[in-house]
């Protein structure tokens, strides 16, 4: 009973019991406090078995437990050790920070709090290692339930409420999808273990039928357009913890049902799947990051600055299906790892956004970026971490978003090598789309980063904000350090991705470039080569270097002064640039994306007052037709209830005779 | 790594360092003299640089130590620019340590710091000038990567060094899609480089300046680190034009006397660039800054036009 599988599941009871500790004395924060403590350590055990699971062969285990003649079939191999690393790595930070975090409100008791979110925990890892349909649907819908009622903590509020509604009807419409995407898979044998799967080779556009279905069902949970509309909302709404772990950790498992079915259940792949799905992530990936920049929330921004990071991941797996249709698996291989490294990164550094932001909430209980500001003097442990992680999700080097970006770049810049020139005619527009969205996203984060803890305090109580506790602080040094040596390393780590491109396409990047743990080349280096190690050092060497210089040849002294500004006298924290400003020019380019409505005061306004509301048009495009539909559809049905029993019982005769005609 | 590669990385980085200034003063000096001015002297730049470093250093009550750090930063990236970017010799031993990409990583590192500095003090004008830096840089970002994609579909590479071989050992034939990418790579120079028409160097007007409005709270050496840094950004771009359009005379490997012989020839073509430069600054007017999308989205359509012509012309 030492396999790793065996050890996972083991980790997944521990994680259940841990939950359940939480409800004998819900109110003892001390007990709650212990309890997140020792759910890290399991999180860390979880990482390090993966990380042995990843280099083993695949192991099974089928327990008799569930239904009869229903056994649950558990599987690890490369892929979900994969996504079993990122769970644990991510998990076990936030459930460190988790530990200072939860104090006892108005909304669910810490307890309870712990139970749901350990159940949440344990369901996204048996997510990972399920190996039958049944087994992963049970596992799918108790992690959705999970979130559901941690995204509803604080019930109390109807806004809150009303994400959660809105989270779980989404969250079903996926879970339907993917049912039937199942259904399509076992290819009327009966038989639902994905090994049964493997062994079918669908026939006619049954492949196609199940693709689309995974990438409607699985782009459901992962908030690919258009059903992305719950991720602002359940985002915001929920605990900052809990945000980290849904934006880290669960979209990731959506990633992970897509790629099991399109790679690993699936035996084609098809070119047009490709290029759908590639339209669709882009398209997501623009438009995430351009209503990020619009937002005035902090966590409704890195909402759907999560949306973007979806539609990158996406994208590289639209990619790897192209190359993987043409038969070049080398490139597929490359922009396969592109999209898992991204989700590893983005696993990082959101989750260590998500954190900060939950440590700004506790110290100013504020969450509009118009009422912050200046924090980076009262809570400088929380600001420079959070530095590091925008830097990393803006994509700049040395850091890790860069590399996963760098190699979907490449991974695009390969396929003018495909044999049908429409598609490579169409590489230019999303290359120049995939390049916008990453360019767009420095902005974003200038604008997140810049208007929290940079500047002056825009309200007065800000003065007395404090530092994230030891617990707290220590959360984000380890994130802030994974953003670090996975930008650092990027050949390492792509070494580990490896495993899972031998098993899913039966090639490796590293051993095919020329790459060495100081430089990464995916094919050769005159091909393209890349090293932020060197790139780290110049720098770090040049700054040392002129700050000495500078201050032997000449001196070091500063004074300190008032702010200079061009010599206006006046100067107050109302006169920053606001949130809103820094969405302006955003707001103009891309009016197209918004549903505006602006209300702007006139001179004679006693109080003037500027109002400004950009919305998303799906909901008036997509959601609010569905909804009047539907409304219509259950009045009417409503027409047949009348409340007197001889009329029902008229309906129950006249369907017998309709019946007793047609089936005779 | 061998120790003659490394003394000729950093005699191309010491070049840099020396001649960027000197860039900044040659335009000044095309600029005045093309607009009948009387032209200042070539080294005052240097001056410049030598009387900030004297000074005290003035800084604003409420800056934090990211506001201090970022000069130091901004000038590190852009000497690491400089060693990458093949402007004397190709294969120098860090070249490959950033390709074309990663080099627009590198400028965009710069940019964000820059921007975040600006708005640590917390006045308007700073604030205001990062948006607007941020916003041209997002617009501009995408059409100067679109000109290397280009650049890399010719030479299948997207490796600097490899990159200028293929291109400076071709026949000497215009590629139409190099045109294209020339034109496009001119106008995000100038956009990145706060020069006319999206910026103006040489003015202080509050509501129309972008790059200068985010150093207002700086002086002494800070200042004059970030006046260095932005000299060395307008020579790197100018380093990675010539290398894309005119990659001749650049020496191959790292050899200390083609390096040498390398220096005057580039001397020459920055003299000439620097020039043209000077002559499309005083011929163009600012425009406004909601124009700059239309100015950047013409020079990305350009660039996207260079890929495709590439990809249907195979040239």
């Amino acid at each position: 009973m030492t396999s790793p599988l065996a050890l996972i599941t083991a980790a997944i009871v521990a994680w259940l019991v841990i939950g359940g500790a939480g409800i004998v004395q819900p109110r003892n924060l001390r007990v709650v406090r212990l309890l997140f403590m020792l759910g890290a350590l399991v999180a860390v055990a979880v990482a390090a078995i993966a990380l042995v699971a990843l280099r083993a062969e695949p192991q099974t285990i089928v327990l008799g437990l569930g239904l009869p003649d229903l056994p649950f079939h558990l599987r690890i191999d490369a892929l979900a050790a994969f996504f079993l690393i990122l769970l644990g790595a991510a998990t076990a930070a936030i459930s460190l920070f988790s530990s200072g975090y939860f104090r006892a409100g108005d909304g669910t008791a810490p307890g309870l709090v712990c139970l749901q979110y350990h159940a949440f925990v344990a369901a996204m890892a048996l997510v990972l290692i399920a190996d039958d349909a049944y087994l992963f649907m049970v596992a799918w819908e108790t992690m959705a339930l999970a979130s559901f009622f941690l995204v509803t903590t604080d019930h109390r509020i109807a806004e809150i409420r009303r994400a959660g509604f809105i989270y779980l009807v989404i969250a079903h419409i996926g879970a339907i999808a993917i049912l039937l995407c199942f259904g399509v898979l076992q290819g009327g044998r009966g038989d639902y273990t994905f090994g049964a799967m493997r062994e079918v080779s669908l026939g006619g556009a049954w492949p196609s039928v199940a693709f689309f279905l995974a990438l409607l069902g699985f782009g459901a949970k992962a908030g690919l357009l258009p059903l992305h509309v719950w991720l602002p909302e359940a985002h915001p709404a929920a605990p900052s913890p809990v945000s980290a772990l849904m934006s880290g950790v669960m979209l990731k498992t959506a990633i992970y049902g897509l790629v099991r079915v399109t790679f690993d259940l699936l035996h084609v792949q098809i070119w047009w799947w490709g290029a759908i799905a590639l339209a669709i992530g882009l398209t997501t990936a623009l438009f995430g990051v351009v209503f990020a920049a619009a937002q005035t929330d902090m966590k409704r921004l890195l909402a759907y600055s999560s949306i973007e990071n979806i539609g990158v991941i996406v994208s590289g797996i639209a990619l790897a299906i192209l190359f993987r249709a043409y038969d070049k698996p080398l490139l597929a291989a490359i922009a396969l790892t592109a999209a898992l490294y991204h989700c590893l990164n983005h696993a990082f550094f959101k989750s260590l956004l998500f954190l900060a932001t939950g440590s700004v909430l506790h110290a100013t209980k504020e969450r509009s970026l118009g009422r912050l500001g200046g924090l980076i003097h009262r809570m400088p442990w929380v600001a420079w971490l959070a530095l590091v992680g925008t830097l990393a999700i803006a994509g700049l080097p040395p850091l890790n978003g860069f590399v996963s970006e760098w190699l979907l770049l490449q991974a695009f810049l390969f396929t003018p090598t495909l044999p049908q020139s429409t598609i490579n005619m169409l590489v230019p527009v999303a290359a120049a789309a995939l390049v916008l969205a990453v360019a767009l996203s420095a902005y974003v984060m200038v604008k997140f980063y810049g208007v929290i803890f940079l500047g002056r305090p825009r309200e007065a109580h800000l003065a007395y904000a404090h530092d994230a506790g030891r617990r707290e602080r220590a959360a984000l040094a380890y994130l802030a350090a994974g953003c670090v040596l996975l930008g650092l390393f990027p050949a390492s780590t792509i070494a580990a991705i490896d495993h899972v491109n031998g098993m899913l396409l039966a090639t490796t990047v590293s051993r095919a470039g020329e790459s060495s743990w100081l430089l990464l080349a995916p094919i050769a280096t005159d091909r393209s080569s890349y090293s932020p190690l060197i790139v780290l050092v110049v720098i770090v060497a040049a700054v040392l270097i002129t700050i000495q210089v500078v201050h032997r040849l000449w001196h070091g002294r500063v004074r300190r002064a008032p702010a200079w500004d061009c010599g206006f006298p006046l100067q107050t924290a109302r006169m920053q640039d606001t949130a809103e400003g820094f969405g302006q020019p955003i707001r103009q380019v891309f009016e197209p994306f918004f549903r505006m409505e602006r209300h702007l005061p006139t001179p004679f306004d006693a109080k003037p007052r500027y109002f400004v509301s950009a919305t998303d048009h799906f909901w008036y495009w997509l959601y609010l037709p569905i909804v009047r539909a539907t409304d219509a559809v259950a009045r009417l049905a409503g027409l047949l209830q009348r409340g007197r029993i001889a009329v029902y019982l008229t309906y129950s005769f006249v369907t017998l005779l309709a019946l007793l005609f047609l089936v005779r | 790594m061998s120790v003659a590669g490394l003394l000729s990385q950093l005699l191309q980085v010491a070049v840099a360092l020396l001649l960027a200034p000197l860039l900044v003063g040659w335009v000044n000096q095309c600029r005045a003299v093309l607009s009948n001015r009387r032209p200042p002297s070539l080294l005052l730049p240097y001056r410049m640089i030598r009387k900030l470093f004297h000074k005290d250093a003035v800084i604003a009550d409420n800056a934090s130590p990211l506001f201090r750090l970022t000069p130091y930063i901004v000038f590190g990236a852009m000497c690491c620019a400089a060693a990458i970017v093949p402007s004397l010799a190709t294969e120098l031993p860090f070249a490959r340590a950033a390709d074309a990409i990663a080099l627009v990583g590198l400028f965009a590192l710069a940019r964000v710091f820059i921007a975040l500095a600006a708005m640590d003090v917390g006045t308007s004008f700073g604030s205001l000038g990062a948006r607007r830096e941020m916003f041209i840089g997002f617009l501009a970002e995408p059409a100067l990567l679109m000109v290397l994609f280009t650049a890399s579909l010719i030479s299948g590479s997207t490796s600097l060094p490899t990159i200028v071989d293929t291109l400076a050992h071709r026949e000497l034939a215009i590629y139409p899609s190099l045109a294209f990418a020339g034109v496009a790579f001119t106008m995000v120079s100038l956009a990145e480089n706060a020069r006319v028409p999206i910026d103006n160097p040489a003015t202080h007007l509050e509501l129309t300046m972008i790059h200068e409005a985010m150093l207002l709270e700086y002086s002494a050496r800070h200042l004059a680190l970030i006046e260095w840094a932005s000299a060395l950004k307008l020579f790197n771009y100018s380093c990675i034009g010539l290398a894309l359009f005119v990659p001749f005379g650049i020496a191959e490997g790292a050899n200390g006397l083609a390096m040498l012989a390398a220096a005057p020839i580039l001397v020459a073509k920055l003299a000439v660039g620097g020039g043209a430069l000077a002559l499309i600054e005083t011929l163009s007017a600012k425009l406004r800054i909601f124009r700059a999308p239309e100015f950047l989205g013409t020079a990305f359509l350009l660039a996207v036009l260079g890929m495709l012509v590439n990809l249907l012309l195979g040239s």
